[in-house]
């Protein structure tokens, strides 16, 4: 096994596309390592991509937050802008791990590792998120829902890797938040995660919402219909129970140690609603 | 037989050159080639924390860093808190306190606290418990270390 450590994107893209499916990028490590230690993965070439300086950087362009794939989520939480325009994002990545873990993991790695139950995906899905793509053709931009495909699986082809998120300009009164349920008081993977992420208007009235939920399917999902019924209300109980009645029709869960079916499809309910509490207040503060 | 990585870093404020393989992690060279071994293998996955290290200023798991990634890096571990026979008030404290029993969670507690220590020198309890969360210590109930930590915290304020 081969370690480079590339300083421009295309010396990477070519290492990456030289060795196909042999070849593994490094970010944060947290769970590459992992995988390598327990003989899961035994690539020929590892990748790192932090000496890339386009990886590593917070910016914010008029407005828009830009987020290195490399940046630790100690990093971003402790950027001095990130928090207030996007604290949902941000609370998402700082529920990962341990202090040591947030030292190294990366919102990058936290997608292309491709768990159901990376917490960072619903809140960067509901946050409009797009991946922005090196490769040998080139760069692209894609929605960060469109990156996973399945678990441990993701679309991108050989030689490509990501290189930053970009967000989306906020409009006034916008705010997002990111809830998810584990059962102790951290450092556990999520049974169940919800990001949303709305706007008001002077009103009060929702003008646009985007929910995403993770951990209750093979990939986070975004769902379109509960976003859609929070559209012209001022998010009263009534259309709180209806969005959350969405939320668990678009739920395709599976059984397993951390809970049931039965048991995430109501808890994605349930946190649906408080995380949107959580959104509307901070929007009317925003 | 691959070409071994020749790597160049600053370990406890000593410059340190090594060779590693890909595979090694920071925590197996620092163990086996340096024969530092303050830092504990506990889970060699980044749950137990007993391999923290301070690397260019953050608190991480040396099993969840590769060797190679050390090159230009600032290391500092165990080995380096005491100056000479002069123990660290951390480590006073952790002795005061009973904060011990069979010590392997011990260093790992120690860089995280005074890497806590760092950023924050008058931390609450509930602080300090959330810092050290990536701490685990299956002897002592967690309650002496916390002691001792807030005690060493307000030793070193003065």
């Amino acid at each position: 096994m081969r370690y480079e450590s590339p300083e421009t994107t295309e010396a990477a893209v070519e290492l990456l596309a030289g060795e196909g499916p042999r070849c593994r990028v490094l970010a944060g490590g947290t769970d590459l390592l992992v995988q390598l230690r327990a003989g899961m993965i035994s690539p020929e070439r590892i990748v790192d991509i932090k000496r890339i300086r386009e990886t590593q950087e917070i910016r914010v362009d008029d407005g828009a937050l830009v987020v290195g794939a490399a940046v630790s989520g100690a990093e971003l939480g402790e950027h001095p802008q990130a928090k207030g325009i996007w604290p949902g994002v941000v609370e998402a990545a700082e529920l990962i791990g341990s202090t040591q873990i947030q030292g190294r993991a990366t919102l990058g790695g936290n997608l292309c590792n491709a768990s159901p139950a990376a917490d960072t995906v619903p809140a960067l899905i509901a946050a409009g998120a797009r991946c922005r793509i090196a490769g040998p053709h080139g760069m692209r931009t894609i929605p960060v829902e469109d990156v996973c495909t399945g678990p441990g699986q993701i679309s991108l082809g050989a030689g490509e890797f990501v290189l930053a998120f970009e967000f989306p300009v906020r409009p006034p009164r916008s705010s997002d938040a990111y809830l998810r349920f584990i059962p102790r008081t951290e450092m556990d993977i999520a049974v169940v995660g919800v990001g949303i992420n709305l706007t008001l208007d002077e009103g009060g009235h929702c003008v646009s919402a985007r929910v995403a939920v993770g951990a209750v399917a093979p990939t986070a999902i975004v769902v379109e219909k509960a976003g859609a019924t929070l559209v012209g209300t001022r998010c009263d109980e009534q259309t709180l129970e209806a969005m959350a009645a969405e939320v668990r029709a678009a739920c395709r869960p599976i059984d397993d140690k951390r809970g049931t079916a039965e048991y995430r499809t109501a808890v994605a309910g349930v946190l649906a609603i408080r995380a949107t509490r959580i959104a509307v207040e901070r929007a009317r503060n925003a | 037989m691959m070409a071994k990585s020749h790597i160049t870093t600053v370990i406890n404020g000593d410059p340190t050159e090594f060779l590693c393989e890909t595979e090694q992690t920071l925590l197996d060279v620092l163990r086996d080639e340096l024969h530092l071994t303050g830092s504990k293998e506990g889970c060699a996955s980044g749950d137990c924390g007993a391999c923290s290290v301070i690397v260019d200023g953050r608190l991480v798991c040396a099993c969840l860093v590769l060797a190679v990634e050390a090159q230009d890096k600032t290391v500092e571990t165990i080995e380096g808190m005491a100056s000479g026979e002069r123990l660290h008030p951390l480590q006073t404290k952790f002795l005061e306190h009973a904060a011990l029993q069979c010590g392997v969670c011990t260093p790992g507690f120690l860089i995280a606290a005074k890497s806590l220590l760092e950023r924050n020198p008058d931390p609450t309890e509930s602080e300090v418990r959330y810092w050290l969360a990536g701490n685990l210590c299956r002897c002592t109930g967690y309650d002496k270390i916390v002691r001792a930590v807030l005690d060493a915290a307000a030793d070193m304020r003065g």
